[in-house]
């Protein structure tokens, strides 16, 4: 042994690898690979796109619009309506923040380099959260500031000081970070992207359909709970929201509260699986 | 310095390692032999912390790879040339590395030289050809300049020159003092850069010796040729040498030296048209240790040839 300390002189820094170090390697991994990046412009994109969309066609029809429609009228949620497009697009890059480390088989060299996995796990979720909560709330108030500049003279609009509305707004952002977050958990437990992409689009699409044939008195209880009824309600300011066909909904902040477990639940599974299982 | 002691994994009913206890020292090019399926990168991936050991333990400078203060400062290693991001440049999946323990990203362009990829550090990796990707593999074990080096089968999609670059650098690190522990199913590659041995069968440890002590193993046979070849092969057998029919009429001779043969035949009177005594190979020390745990084989008895180029 004396021999090998002469030969490799080999001082090591003092302390060891941490956290902050890791978090800029995250940051690398994810602006290092273009389909990233393209595939959250696109996102912005199209939520905006689709949010002007559906504001200048309730514009056009707010005359002709009934009583009923008119009492139930959300500005807000209808300029938000882009959100809806954004969350698959967010729910796949969540998915594949993750799955693509398996996939390609560079979680190999990523644990080699951070053999604590939950360090790992955890500088994913912070890197990939806060990217995705920044870009999410800068889409969600880009589609209602052009939403109600579009709407406003043909039908009426909301201001972010009315009640509820900035909350909706800043929900939105807060509805798809969730979102991105769930989908990065179910990829750290099921650890393949197909399957967790499935898994995503299940739960957002397949499972409101299956609820909604239920008869209300079984579907109502059951449909609160489902992320894209709470998404509806945290991005409404009534209590019906904008697209779920008056499902019944949680309180918005509670509804965020119960979406923020799911993620979380999904996290530390993943966590622990991941810590248990075999790279 | 790599210590694993009593390592075991089992995937379902396999026992993949068994009970395996070996060194890696310093200053010196370990050799890791088996035959397919025996085990080799299963244990590379145990002392790497990516698969969890069912029994036993593995040390890296005194430490599970799991507790190392610095991993990518301690140990470099090349497991699986496929681990890099098919959309990420050279360069960045190197930096993506260097940054989670504070490596200078110029350290990034050293090693990117040093397996000559200056060229392409921009280039998306999965435009790579194995043999580059192969390079940005070994790039990445070098880049936290670590005492302790594992390769599994680095010369794997490399041509003769990039053979030739391996071997070289493989000394060359050995020589600066740090532990190499490679893996390789090419018997004359080994033969080639490696010190010591560690050899391993249906995941057992079969033997654990320097180079030379192994191939001694595996003895010598004296080739002899004589125009009366009945009569000495029986007159060898007489004197307790193992005699078998060779190529072209020979005889091939174990347990006699050539100097004992060829004194017995000119004692008979045996015109001897051939003799010489062949030192054993690697491959030959290595197919007779093998033999018996070889998880995959034809019906036939294998020829080496056959062995030595199945991935």
């Amino acid at each position: 042994m004396t021999l090998w300390a002469e030969a490799v002189p080999r001082a090591l820094p003092p302390g060891h690898y941490h956290l902050r170090a890791v978090l800029r390697s995250e940051w690398t991994k994810l602006r290092s690979v273009r389909s990233t990046m393209w595939a959250l412009a696109v996102t912005v994109v199209v939520g905006i796109a689709v949010g002007l969309l559906a504001s200048s066609s309730t514009a056009s029809q707010w005359r002709h619009g009934d009583t009923v429609d008119r009492l139930l009228f959300d500005p807000t949620a209808v300029s938000l309506t882009g959100l809806l497009f954004g969350q698959l697009a967010i729910g796949v890059l969540g998915a594949l923040a993750m799955s693509a480390e398996y996939g390609t088989g560079t979680i190999r060299a990523s644990l080699a380099a951070v053999p604590r996995r939950p360090v790992l796990l955890l500088a994913k979720v912070l890197v990939f959260g806060t990217l995705v909560f920044v870009v999410s709330e800068a889409l969600s108030f880009a589609a209602f500031l052009l939403g109600q500049a579009v709407m406003s003279g043909s039908a009426p609009v909301a201001h972010l000081s009315d009640p509820g509305v900035a909350r909706a707004v800043v929900g939105g952002g807060l509805y798809l970070t969730l979102l991105g977050l769930l989908a990065l958990g179910i990829a750290t437990i099921v650890r393949h992207t197909a399957g967790a992409i499935t898994i995503f689009a299940a739960i957002q699409l397949v499972l409101p359909i299956i609820v909604a044939a239920f008869p209300a008195k079984y579907g109502h209880p059951v449909g609160k709970f489902l992320p894209a009824v709470i998404g509806s309600a945290m991005t409404s300011t009534t209590p019906y929201g904008a697209h779920t066909s008056f499902l019944p909904s949680f309180a918005p902040w509670r509804g965020f509260a119960l979406l923020c477990a799911y993620a979380a639940g999904a996290l530390v599974v993943g966590a622990v699986v991941m810590v248990r299982r075999d790279a | 310095m790599i210590e694993a002691r009593g390592l075991t994994k089992h995937y379902g009913p396999t026992r993949a390692v068994d009970d395996l206890s070996f060194d890696v020292a310093p200053g010196q090019v370990t050799g890791f032999l088996g035959p397919n399926g025996s085990g080799k990168s299963t244990t590379m991936r145990m002392v790497m912390g990516l698969d969890r050991p069912d029994a036993g333990r593995v040390a890296v400078n005194g430490r599970p790879y799991h507790d190392l203060p610095w991993p990518l400062r301690e140990v470099g290693a090349l497991l699986e040339a496929k681990a890099i991001h098919p959309g990420r440049s050279a360069a960045n999946h190197l930096l993506t590395l260097a940054q989670t323990h504070d490596i200078p990203r110029r350290r990034v362009d050293d090693v990117l030289e040093e397996v000559g990829l200056t060229s392409v550090a921009g280039r998306r990796a999965g435009r790579f050809s194995l043999g580059m990707t192969q390079r940005l593999g070994i790039a990445a074990a070098l880049l936290g300049d670590p005492g302790v080096l594992l390769f599994d089968e680095p010369v794997n999609g490399l041509d003769p020159e990039g053979i030739l670059w391996v071997r070289t650098l493989l000394r060359r690190l050995a020589a600066e003092g740090r532990a190499v522990f490679v893996s390789s199913h090419l018997m004359s590659e080994m033969a080639l850069t490696a010190d010591h041995l560690v050899v391993i069968g249906k995941g057992r440890l079969i033997a654990d010796q320097s180079m030379a002590d192994f191939v001694a193993g595996a003895g010598t046979t004296v080739q002899v040729r004589s125009p009366r070849g009945a009569e000495l092969g029986a007159a060898l057998r007489g004197r307790g040498a193992a005699v078998d029919d060779g190529p072209g009429g020979c005889l091939l001779v174990g347990g006699m030296g050539a100097a004992a043969v060829g004194d017995l035949a000119a004692e008979l009177g045996l015109a001897v048209h051939e003799l010489y005594s062949r030192a054993g190979t690697l491959e030959e020390a290595f197919m007779e240790l093998t033999r018996d745990s070889v998880e995959f084989r034809a019906e036939e008895p294998a020829p080496p040839a056959a062995v030595e180029r199945s991935p």
